[in-house]
């Protein structure tokens, strides 16, 4: 028998490390794309909200930019009256975000080849707010319901397995089925990017690229088709951030600010690091979850969750500015 | 010495071509050059005088600089090699190793030689043959292979460079400044491992040097070129004779070598300057 006060820590320990593979997800875009582009994608976010609206839209059958169709020809469509079956639905997402990933590589960065990192991140902006009144055109504003079929709700089978690790006031552990099986898709997701980007050509041409555009060039790898590559993975990341987030929390606009919840977990695992945006999340999502139920709710007057992590990121940033895992900047004597 | 090896075939034939970069930077005058198959032709001359960018124009890595050719022509086994990219050029056998090696820092040694074969369809096999034949060449990168090329020494970098060039099975390579910054004994080597290839694979190699003495020791022909025009060119064995190459790029005048003391306060004579 544990005290109950100990159990309820641990609690939120576990619900801490499910919502930081939320976050982890969110990053692991950002990431991609920074290695391989040098371009830090403040239209992660967003992405992760185009692609749920374009799921939930190709699933309920709604009819895209049916406002301006409706406008332009005085006609009345909404539906086309089907129903996509969710793993056909994903698939042609996942079609979107690569058409997405071409469009964004040919239209703008293909002319920006070459230009400051700054003016690479203005860009990123300006895409990021086109994308939302794109996706907000496409298929409108309203908050929708997503359903892939993911189990909701706390776990019973864990909760009666651990019931009897407290007293009569404790009735087992809360988790969400929905964080667990987030936890294992980001698991699995994250062993698919990391073979993908050791083992296979495209994957070493890609790190190559990172590494050095110019003599990716000279090899004769192109870097149009990489970078389209990377935006279509990153848009891939965005999709099954963006299926978790929106079973979790319906699928609206505030999906695109978790992208903010995913800064803080860059800078404490590295903005280069695939393994570094894992930990990182899972060290915000705890860390914030336990220092709300130890020092934020009894101290503090509580909603410590919005700046917590900034702040440990902060300190961080002094003291480790390459992340946890971020790649050490090879200096040789 | 070797001049009679390389055979009349003309791979590169470079007409008359002025480069521009950012619209105004006016960088090629007017250079023409032509690299014969199976030989070693030298681009020589001191910082500045175009020969990376003689280079890159070839190679069409240009672009990715804001640079562009606005006269004349390049063109290889006959056909002009303008709007290709650097991929195509590479498929067509053309390969550039750049100045200051720029080899991949943080994959392998090993992973660096096979990123060169990314444009190669001929199969895994054939791939892991050539890589076991550039180990044959490169013996150091063989111990090196699982180290970060970022690690590794500037001439092991530079053999990587040239063995990662090697793995895209080409038939030209354009080598910019292998000698940068490496000890004179490695700069032996290097260009003893670039005369082998030269004489054992065949590879016909068009190289942009500052260390004249070597370059002209090793190479069969060579052009030298002075703020974007090419002044001179000949045999390499006549350059190496020749008094103004003598004064001017090896350091010797006729009588004997000169301290840097006498270079200083000396008028260069530009007789060779139209």
């Amino acid at each position: 028998m544990f005290p109950d006060q100990f159990l309820f820590g641990v609690e939120v320990l576990l619900n801490g490390l499910m919502a930081g593979v939320l976050y982890a997800l969110v990053a692991l875009g950002f990431v991609l794309i920074f290695k391989a582009s040098g371009i830090f994608n403040y239209a992660q976010g967003v992405m992760a909200l185009f692609a749920a609206l374009t799921l939930v839209g190709i699933m309920d059958g709604q009819v895209p930019f049916s406002h301006l169709i409706n406008a332009l020809f005085g006609t009345d469509v909404h539906h086309f009256g089907w129903h996509v079956p969710a793993f056909a639905a994903i698939l042609l997402a996942m079609a979107v975000m690569v058409g997405l990933a071409w469009m964004v590589q040919h239209f703008i960065f293909r002319h920006l080849v070459g230009q400051e990192p700054i003016i690479l991140f203005m860009a990123t902006i300006g895409l990021a707010y086109f994308m939302e009144g794109f996706g907000d055109m496409m298929w409108g504003s309203d908050i929708k319901k997503l359903d892939v079929g993911i189990p909701q709700g706390g776990s019973f089978w864990i909760e009666e397995a651990t019931a009897f690790l407290g007293g009569s006031n404790f009735y087992g552990f809360f988790i969400d089925q929905l964080d667990i099986v987030a936890a294992v898709v980001a698991v699995v997701l994250v062993i698919l990017l990391v073979s993908f980007a050791q083992y296979t050509k495209q994957g070493r041409a890609m790190r190559a690229v990172a590494d050095d555009h110019q003599a990716a060039l000279s090899v004769g790898i192109s870097l149009s088709f990489i970078w389209v590559l990377v935006w279509s993975l990153a848009g891939f990341v965005a999709l099954v951030a963006g299926i978790m987030w929106g079973a979790k929390s319906g699928v609206q606009f505030s999906l695109s600010l978790i992208a903010l919840k995913a800064l803080p977990v860059l800078m404490l695992g590295g903005f280069t690091s695939i393994p570094g945006a894992i930990v990182g999340g899972l060290i915000v999502g705890v860390g914030e979850k336990l220092f709300e139920f130890l020092i934020g709710a009894p101290f503090l007057g509580g909603a410590t969750e919005n700046w917590f992590a900034y702040m440990l990121a902060l300190v961080f940033l002094v003291f480790r500015p390459q992340g946890l895992f971020g790649e050490k900047i090879i200096e040789r004597v | 010495m070797l001049d009679d090896s390389s055979t009349n075939e003309t791979l590169l034939e470079v007409n008359n071509i002025e480069v521009i970069y950012n619209h105004v930077i006016l960088v090629l005058k007017g250079v023409s050059l032509s690299v014969p198959k199976g030989g070693i032709t030298a681009l020589l001359g001191g910082n500045g005088a175009g020969k990376t960018t003689t280079l890159k124009a070839i190679s069409q890595l240009l672009h990715s600089e804001r640079g562009e050719v606005t006269k004349g022509t390049i063109a290889y086994r006959g056909q002009s090699v303008s709007g290709l990219n650097p991929s195509d050029l590479v498929k067509r056998g053309v390969i550039q190793v750049m100045e200051g090696r720029h080899c991949f820092e943080h994959l392998t040694i090993e992973e660096n030689l096979l990123t060169g074969s990314y444009t190669r369809t001929d199969g895994a096999a054939a791939v892991a043959a050539d890589l076991e034949k550039v180990y044959a060449y490169f013996p150091r990168l063989a111990e090196r292979r699982k180290s970060q090329a970022g690690y590794t020494s500037g001439g092991e970098q530079q053999m990587c460079a040239i063995g990662r060039a090697l793995m895209s099975r080409p038939e030209t390579i354009l080598l910019d400044e292998p000698s940068m910054g490496l000890a004179p004994q490695l700069v032996e080597e290097i260009f003893g491992i670039v005369k082998d290839l030269n004489e054992k694979e065949g590879v016909s190699f068009l190289l942009a040097e500052q260390n004249t003495n070597v370059a002209l020791r090793f190479a069969h022909y060579g052009y030298i070129l002075e703020s974007g025009r090419v002044v001179m060119d000949g045999p390499a064995a006549e350059l190496r004779e020749n008094p103004d190459v003598k004064e001017f790029y090896l350091g010797m005048s006729d009588e004997g070598r000169k301290s840097f003391r006498d270079t200083r306060s000396y008028r260069r004579r530009k007789r060779w300057l139209s």
